[in-house]
């Protein structure tokens, strides 16, 4: 993985304790990614109909990619490598929520992960094209652009699935209520969120989840879904995991910590 | 070999980056993409502002160790591409070059992009093999990232677009 650098005669510097604040962030996000990525990229050769399988190579593409993206400028505030920083961490290392460390399930749980996760992201991402930090506000604009052909394809699916059939609901409304409460973690504050606040970094975690569910609860209720009244699973901002995240890392990592060698 | 140093110029490099193509759309360069933001010389060294299409592509390792080498062929000493996202790519970026290359590959060049991109982006797309208009997008995802899948009710034939960006 190669890493973009930041553009002439801008300053990248921040510094300390912004530094470790804005990276806690960016590793929030990196993480969320690149395991959902690899989630995805699961249904490679398993989807229930051919396009599905192509949306979700493509989707998990994307991801990754993202998450090359967010790796690379923490790599620019003094992290390791986005592949050290991928493939050798231990779970405790990993700051992503807990809902993208779930077994990929049925189709369903799939949609509605992907879709609760591809709005997050949506509200993530425009209130950081807003960013006090350039070099973040620039990817964020970029990366939303690519994030159109997510939300449509995520929000296509919830729409056709929620109450197609009797089957298709009861599935839908069983994966909602297993996803909900897990995608509430993707707003679990990351370390240093005052100081990022402070600084323009970001908006707190709280508003974003506001325009969040401003997002996707009218979408739900046309889906005929039922929105479950859950308290947020936290943890995952601050390394705690499910069981899960174990046997997916143990997978995820096996060759680059296989010994082989690391190039192809 | 060393070329001749006063063949590296701005416009040298960019004449030598339109050999450089995207390897998954191998009739069209970089330049005629509009990746390329800018080429800044300076004695032999070379830095080269790279934007990438989609972020995840994975062809963006083989285009920018392309670029580098062509350049190094120009007698460079010290070529840098860096990755740019402002403004972000869009496909308006593209030429007519491109444009033409991308039908002739069977794959339909995108519209103007409009400010926000929806589905009626992907209404009556022109076939790049008839040319007509009655066409329908079958998935907005395809081979690439950068590509969706359609197909003509005309000639009866699918085929590929560039993503609207």
């Amino acid at each position: 993985m190669a890493s973009p650098s930041p553009k002439p005669n801008e300053t990248v510097a921040l510094p300390d304790p912004l530094r470790e604040a804005v990276g806690q962030l960016l590793l929030a996000m990196a993480d969320d990614e690149v395991l959902l990525g690899h989630r995805d990229s699961e249904w490679v050769g398993h989807a229930p109909i051919l396009e599905a399988d192509i949306a979700m190579a493509s989707i998990a593409q994307d991801e990754i990619g993202h998450a090359v993206l967010w790796y690379s400028l923490l790599q620019e505030l003094g992290w390791p490598d986005p592949d050290r920083m991928a493939y050798f961490r231990d779970p405790p290392e990993f700051r992503n929520a807990t809902l993208v460390e779930l077994p990929k399930g049925d189709w369903a749980f799939t949609i509605v992960r992907q879709f609760l996760f591809d709005f997050a992201e949506k509200v993530r991402l425009e209130a950081l094209m807003a960013s006090a930090w350039t070099p973040l506000a620039e990817a964020a604009a970029k990366v939303r652009r690519e994030e159109t052909y997510h939300l449509m394809h995520s929000r296509a699916w919830v729409l056709r699935l929620g109450d197609a059939t009797e089957e298709s609901h009861r599935r839908m409304q069983a994966a909602l209520e297993q996803a909900w409460p897990h995608a509430l973690g993707l707003f679990e504050p990351a370390p240093g969120e005052i100081l990022r606040v402070e600084a323009g970094i970001q908006p707190p975690e709280a508003e974003l989840r506001a325009r969040w569910e401003a997002e996707v609860r009218p979408i739900l209720e046309a889906a005929s879904l039922r929105i479950p009244e859950a308290e947020p699973v936290y943890g995952g901002r601050h390394g705690r995991h499910t069981e899960h995240l174990d046997a997916l890392l143990a997978d995820f990592q096996m060759v680059a910590r296989s010994g082989l060698g690391e190039t192809w | 070999m060393v070329s001749d140093g006063a063949a590296l110029t701005r416009e040298a490099v960019l004449t030598a980056l339109e050999a450089v193509k995207d390897p998954e759309i191998p009739t069209v360069s970089v330049v005629d993409l509009g990746l390329i933001y800018e080429v800044r010389v300076k004695g032999d060294e070379v830095e080269v502002d790279f934007a990438p299409t989609f972020v995840g592509c994975p062809a963006l390792h083989v285009m920018e160790r392309e670029i580098v080498e062509r350049i190094q062929a120009l007698g460079a000493r010290r070529v840098q591409v860096r990755r740019v996202y402002r403004p972000p790519w869009t496909a308006d970026r593209m030429n007519e070059r491109a444009r033409q290359a991308l039908r002739e590959l069977g794959i339909a060049p995108p519209r103007p992009v409009p400010a926000e991109i929806t589905l009626a982006a992907f209404e009556k797309l022109p076939c790049p093999f008839c040319g007509s208009t009655d066409t329908r997008m079958e998935n907005l995802f395809g081979p690439t990232s950068c590509r969706a899948l359609f197909y003509c009710n005309t000639c009866q034939q699918p085929f590929e677009a560039f993503k609207p960006l």
